[in-house]
Parts: structure tokens; sequence; C-alpha cells
């Protein structure tokens, strides 16, 4: 099934487009890692409060990632039946990846609320300034990729597969992609270095 | 160019499958504690890279295109921007502590007219 779809000489303006995205990310990569460095600097520096070792429920964390890494599956899996042209697969598949999108997004401001009514809110220390600033920012990421995908499904499902939308639906799932792949570095830097007491 | 050539149901599976698989490992290393801690830091970090990269592979189909490779040169000047940046950052932030308390940070900062 899904066998490599050749690149007509039409496609270079699609190409074209999808290159700018792709160094839009590369650019929202330095942004990331300025955030990354601004909390590895700060990270010890819990003025006296809870640090990330005592602090964080790593079962939860787990949930998330597994809740993200899986969306981003089915993510996939949606693109695969857009270049297939089954519009009802395309509709059912980023209706699921949305869903684990807007899981993950509960578990996390459940997480925030929770830290933020017991007093550790992002005044509290560096160290949260920093935590909060950084995971904050990928869930701002996240809110706006599930905006896009809802506008994206009430689209395909009206105006159909188009040229334009499948251009469309191919540069969300490289958003959506990427933003698993800088979940990787939130949950072994942040998560697990920090169970480590590191 | 075109990012979805190559893209097959076979890749996603077994990017997703490994993804999971070097994500449980690196939770159970760290939830069992089972190795001295230098050692879990460089394992999970490891894993992490490892997973990255299977992921820049299997899902953002880095590395299938065509020459000119433009998306591989970006994707490498990132990836030298964000070293310098971050292990940059580390590297200052870290000889500061080392030469100054924070007190004589403060002190230093007010001899200089400024300071907070």
């Amino acid at each position: 099934m899904s066998q490599p779809t050749t690149i007509a000489p039409a496609n270079r303006k699609d190409a074209t487009t999808v290159f700018g995205f792709w160094v839009y990310l590369m650019t929202d990569c330095v942004l990331f890692a300025s955030l990354f460095a601004t909390y590895a600097v700060l990270h010890h520096n819990s003025f006296g409060g809870p640090s990330a070792q005592t602090l964080f429920s790593l079962p939860n964390v787990l949930a998330e990632t597994i809740i993200l890494l899986t969306s981003s599956f089915t993510c996939g899996l949606a693109m695969l039946a857009a270049h297939r042209n089954h519009k009802d697969q395309v509709v059912f598949w980023f209706g699921v990846t949305f869903l684990l999108g807007l899981a993950f997004l509960g578990i996390e401001m459940s997480e925030f609320n929770r830290l933020v009514q017991t007093g550790n809110g992002w005044q509290r220390s560096g160290f949260l300034s920093s935590f909060f600033t950084l995971v904050g920012t990928h869930g701002l990421h996240i809110t706006v990729g599930l905006t896009w995908m809802a506008v994206m499904v009430a689209k395909v499902t009206s105006t159909g597969l188009t040229k334009a939308n499948v251009r469309r639906l191919t540069l969300l799932s490289l958003f959506w992609h990427f933003l698993d792949v800088i979940w990787i570095f939130i949950f072994t830097i942040v998560y697990l270095l920090g169970a480590l007491g590191s | 160019m075109n990012d979805m050539s190559n893209a097959t149901l076979k890749s996603y599976i077994t990017g997703f499958i490994w993804s999971l698989g070097l994500t449980l490992i690196a939770y159970a290393l760290v939830i069992h504690h089972s190795f001295s801690s230098r050692i879990l830091i460089a394992a999970v970090v490891g894993l992490a890279l490892v997973q990255f990269l299977l992921q820049l592979v299997y899902f953002l189909h880095l590395g299938r295109e065509t020459k000119p490779r433009w998306k591989l040169f970006v994707f490498l000047f990132m990836v030298m921007v964000v070293a310098i940046l971050v292990f940059g950052s580390l590297w200052i932030m870290n000889n500061l502590n080392y030469r100054m308390t924070p007190n004589q940070v403060n002190t230093y900062l007010n001899n200089q007219g400024g300071g907070f």
C-alpha cells in the first residue's frame, strides 16, 4: 500500500512552501534552545522552595509523553490517507490526533493548576519561572496546533482534499511532529533528569 | 524536496514503536534507579538523542530528500546555533558561579554604577 509518490514539476511550488515552513521550524528550535539554556542555568535556584526532584508526578508525565507520541503517529496516518485521497480517513485520523492533543493539554494544565494551587507558581523561584516558561511555551505551541487542526478538519470537511488543503495539512503535520520532537527533550531534561536530582 | 515522498505506513510504525520503546526504557531506568546517577544521566540523554534522530528520519522525513539537500543544511546550521547557545550559556554561567559568589556579583555590579 501507499508506494512512494514521485514529485511532478507542478509540485515544486509546494515543495518551496514546505521548505519555508521547515526553516521556520528550525528557528523555533533556537527559541526553545534559549529557554532550555535558561532552565539549565536556573534549575538549581529553588530559593528554599521545592526542587524538581520532589515536585513532579512522573506517572502523569509518562502518560503525557505516550499520548503526544501516539498523536504524532496518528497525524502521520492522517497524512498517508491525505496522499491516498481518502477524505473520511483524513478527518477521522486528524480527529483522533486532535483528541489526543487535547488530552495532553488537559493533563498539563491540571499539573500547572496543582503547582499554582500549592503555592509553587512561577513567582516562587528562578527554577519555577524557567520551568513554566519552557513547558508553557511548548503548551502554547500545542494550543496553536490544535486550533490549526480544528480549522483544517472543518476546511477538509467543507471543501474536500484540494491541492491547497493537502499542502496546508503537510505543514500542519510537520508542526505537530516537531512539537513531539521538542517534547522528547522536555521529558528527558526537565522530568527524568529532574527526578535524578541533577 | 517533497516532504511526503517516501512516507509509508511502515516507516511511521517503525518510528512509533522505537520511540515508545526508548521512552519506556528511559522511564524504567529512572524509576528503578539501578545504576549510579552518572551512568543514568548519560544513558537517559543518549536514549533521548537516539529517539530524536529516529523521529527526524521516520516522522519528519529528514535525509530522504534528493540533492541539493537544503532541509538538511538548514537543520545542521540549527544544530550548530543551538549547540553554541546552550553550551555557551552554561559555560559562561558556570564560570561566573565558579569565580564569584552571588554577593560578589551584586557588589561588582553596584561598583560599576549599574546593578540592581
